[in-house]
């Protein structure tokens, strides 16, 4: 493999992603502290949902992870988790939307609106188109030459890094509502997509393991692959978890059934 | 309580207890015979196609039927709709059903992988799948009991 371009730009690399994170965290802050004059109060988790979320994802992108991931296929999936998974839901949780709209003046948040209701967005933004972006992209990376083809340029590396972080956060939003959707689907239509993509994601593990991307050792492909595996059933865990309890929360009992209850427990000796 | 809303409820109890029964036997799979005891493998060569589908299609499927069905289990107590005796009955019909998928389709006719890599696997086999019958009988045993005698926290809340 030929990492010579990482070498001779390394420290440019690295210290442009550096810079253009910490403006990512500086203009939520803000964004938030400006909000906060004219709306209730911005919830402090999500100051953390989000730093952390731009954290995950820069490691992923440059400094000692991304630079080992470049000779190690173990450090390169672990990058993945972190970039593909952990940080599109640490984001998605920081309801980045929501905070823009209450920011932008009430034209400019209007037009917005009306841009995420639009029709190209509301194919783009169903589950299953999301799914196929996300799992399909790394189908096509683990599969082909792609993998090999991605270490010798910098902008094919570049524009596969955006595509899986981007392919992950459509993922975790089409699934998992944060920021206010306007093309919502059922619970049991999101929930039998997300139980097909995880089961393509540990497909495609084990798949890995027995048939290393083209330039993978056999012995890191194999332990590349299990982290893939596990690492991605811990975060698919807490992915769930949010997504149940979303519904647990909008299905709660009517009033009237909760009076109906009262009465019962009354009346019960 | 409503009592037009209790045989979408009975279903409810069961089918929590199924989703319930399914996940943990997964999760016991996982965690017991991969992660501690080191008797099933990660990949078996032998694995075919289907197998690889199959197992990482009960591997997501179970992640999401634990969790949901925990979440279910809750709902079904703030409406005072638990009925035990069919969720237990669920619960061990569902893990039956899935260890003896696992034990006979997946293990012996795809070939995702042998209970333990030893000379005489047939007796694990058997093991495995006798567990898993039992567990199925059981099952239809509680579930029609919960039907024939409910028992008194079912009838409180039936009534």
């Amino acid at each position: 493999m030929n990492h010579n371009h990482m070498d001779t730009v390394g420290f440019s690399y690295d210290f442009i992603w550096i810079l253009l994170c910490a403006l990512l965290i500086a203009l939520y802050f803000m964004a938030a502290r400006i909000s906060n004059r004219q709306y209730r109060s911005w919830p402090l988790s999500r100051y953390f949902f989000w730093t952390f979320g731009v954290a995950s994802a820069a490691a992923a992108v440059g400094g000692p992870l991304a630079n080992l991931a470049l000779t190690d296929f173990k450090a390169h999936m672990a990058g993945h988790l972190l970039l593909g998974m952990l940080a599109p839901l640490l984001l998605a949780l920081a309801a980045p939307m929501t905070l823009l709209l209450r920011t932008l003046s009430l034209r400019s948040s209007r037009r917005l609106s009306r841009l995420l209701k639009s029709r190209p967005l509301r194919i783009l933004s169903d589950p299953v188109t999301a799914t196929l972006l996300n799992i399909g992209g790394l189908y096509i990376l683990y599969t082909t030459d792609l993998f090999l083809r991605m270490h010798e340029s910098l902008t094919l590396h570049i524009f596969i890094h955006i595509h899986v972080f981007l392919a992950g956060y459509l993922f975790t939003i089409s699934i998992i509502y944060i920021d206010p959707s306007s093309h919502r689907t059922s619970y049991r239509y999101r929930a039998v997509v997300c139980i097909l993509a995880l089961a393509a994601h540990g497909i495609l593990a084990k798949y890995i393991y027995s048939h290393p991307p083209a330039g993978v050792p056999l012995i890191q492909a194999e332990t590349g692959a299990k982290l893939m595996y596990y690492g991605g059933d811990l975060i698919e865990i807490v992915f769930i978890t949010i997504f149940c309890f979303q519904w647990y929360k909008a299905t709660r009992p009517r009033k009237s059934v909760q009076m109906n209850k009262v009465t019962i427990d009354a009346e019960s000796p | 309580m409503d009592s037009a809303l209790i045989p979408s409820y009975s279903r409810r109890n069961l089918g929590s207890g199924f989703l319930f029964g399914l996940g943990l036997v997964g999760f016991i799979d996982e965690t017991v015979f991969h992660q501690l005891l080191h008797w099933h493998h990660f990949y078996d060569k032998s694995t075919s196609d289907i197998g690889l589908v199959s197992d990482g299609f009960f591997h997501a499927f179970s992640w999401f039927a634990t969790i949901g069905a925990l979440f279910m289990f809750a709902d079904l107590r703030r409406r005072n709709a638990l009925m035990p005796t069919r969720w237990w009955g669920g619960v061990l019909l569902g893990g039956g059903i899935f260890q003896l998928y696992d034990g006979t389709i997946q293990h012996k006719l795809m070939r995702l992988h042998q209970i333990r890599y030893v000379d005489n696997v047939i007796a694990y086999d058997i093991v495995w799948n006798v567990t898993a019958i039992a567990m199925i009988l059981a099952g239809i045993v509680l579930i029609l009991q919960s039907r024939k005698y409910p028992s008194k926290r079912d009838l409180q809340h039936e009534s």
